[in-house]
């Protein structure tokens, strides 16, 4: 079972509906048990980081993703809550990934809103996936690239696409709104 | 590098497409469902579903429809048509809707769109504009083109960005319909003023109109209904055509 981890308002269902496509069960769920219990875990991305930090540590879930010892994929907001520091809201967050969060420079059109491809990548998540293949996007923050980045886009600046540390994966795209490309990518999440 | 993003717009009445030239006319086109699945598969890049009836009766369907989507395609899309609330759009995103387009209501209230982008993060707020260059000046029309407002384009435009619109959908009425083209004045004119990005709207009637968007305005998507629908032109095909064109697509 895929726990999927429930903490604000936002459409979670879309990651259900991916892992339905993919033939996986899965719960959405805030209880601290099922989280740890579960074969693998998402972190999903939607919403506003200071309010969903707040609500994550407001159920003990921030302790129950720290002692997660399954592979663990954050997604967007997910990816972002699991780095040091957010300036959405001055959040501190999970700090599993040591880079901050930052407000992209009103160089471009922001949000970064679409599909685009890698500027760099290993292996892991994007085994089987080619620089060139898009993935969408839609964000106003973006993840410094840190020791822990394993793949990186580039709009405005090279930013974090993908970030591993031991179990914890999290992507800053939508692999559940990726078209094929992204069913690959949780593909390859699942069956790590 | 961020693609340029091609957009096809079913209109939705009573849950099933319907194809019509300006309201007139309308005619059933089949399962929207089905005709999304084909969307997706050809290569677009989002779907934008309008509901253009949006009567109370047939919100359920709507939502019911809106459900059916989400769990059968694996791209972004957005659902307009008849939304006034916070508690409508809540209906939208939990049935599985990405983004809500709004127009008419957020002209009423301009205060939903910081109640919504509030609630569901500004991502999900699409504002559309109907616009028309009527005496010398481009101006914000609602109820789908039949009501003009006294609000000027450029600076609705800027309203929307300040109150946390993650997207303008920018249709000109002048051009909608025509298959002249889309509208290059009014389009580069918003897009300067506002930071979001803009989708353009209304006009497409040849490949080339998309390449023109692309090239002379720094728009990030181009929306078009029926000539899609009509299989005027293909999307493998527009795309194709755009790479040759050094345009970047998907």
């Amino acid at each position: 079972m895929i726990a999927i981890i429930k903490y604000n308002a936002g459409n979670i269902s879309s990651v259900q509906n991916a892992l339905i496509r993919l033939g996986y069960d899965s719960i959405i769920t805030d209880n601290s048990n099922e989280i740890i219990n579960a074969e693998k875990v998402i972190l999903p991305g939607v919403g506003e980081a200071s309010s969903a930090m707040k609500h994550l540590k407001g159920r003990g879930l921030d302790e129950a993703i720290l002692n997660v010892q399954q592979p663990l994929l954050g997604i967007c907001l997910g990816l972002q809550l699991m780095c040091d520091f957010t300036e959405e809201g001055s959040t501190n967050c999970l700090s599993i990934f040591n880079t901050q969060v930052k407000k992209f420079p009103p160089k471009d059109k922001v949000p970064h809103i679409g599909w685009n491809s890698f500027s760099s990548k290993k292996g892991g998540l994007l085994e089987g996936i080619n620089l060139e293949d898009d993935v969408y996007y839609v964000h106003s923050y973006y993840a410094e690239i840190s020791d822990e980045t394993v793949a990186t886009c580039n709009y405005i600046q090279p930013f974090s696409a993908v970030m591993q540390k031991n179990n914890f994966y999290a992507t800053q795209f939508h692999p559940e709104k990726s078209a094929d490309i992204g069913e690959q990518i949780l593909k390859n999440f699942l069956e790590l | 590098m961020l693609k340029k993003r091609i957009i096809p717009c079913l209109d939705i009445k009573d849950g099933r497409t319907v194809k019509g030239i300006n309201f007139v006319d309308i005619r059933d086109a089949g399962d929207p469902i089905e005709l999304a699945k084909k969307y997706v598969k050809q290569g677009a890049d989002e779907l934008v579903f309008l509901d253009i009836t949006a009567t109370i009766e047939n919100r359920s369907t709507l939502i019911e429809l809106v459900k059916k989507i989400a769990t059968e395609i694996n791209i972004p899309f957005t659902v307009g048509g008849g939304i006034n609330s916070v508690a409508d759009v809540a209906k939208l995103i939990k049935a599985g809707a990405d983004k809500v387009s709004i127009n008419s209501s957020a002209v009423k209230t301009p205060q939903l769109i910081a109640d919504i982008s509030k609630e569901f993060g500004s991502q999900c707020v699409v504002v559309a504009i109907d616009t028309k260059y009527e005496s010398g000046e481009w101006k914000v029309f609602v109820h789908g083109g039949r009501t003009p407002t006294q609000l000027k384009t450029l600076e609705w435009a800027k309203e929307i960005e300040r109150l946390g619109a993650g997207e303008i959908l920018l249709t000109s009425m002048n051009n909608d319909g025509t298959k002249k083209g889309f509208a290059l004045d009014i389009t580069n004119q918003v897009s300067k003023a506002v930071n979001i990005p803009i989708i353009a709207s209304g006009g497409a009637g040849t490949k080339a109109d998309f390449k023109v968007v692309f090239k002379k305005t720094s728009d990030t998507g181009a929306l078009s209904a029926s000539i899609f629908h009509y299989g005027e032109i293909s999307i493998p095909v527009l795309k194709e055509y755009l790479k040759t064109e050094k345009i970047e697509t998907r």
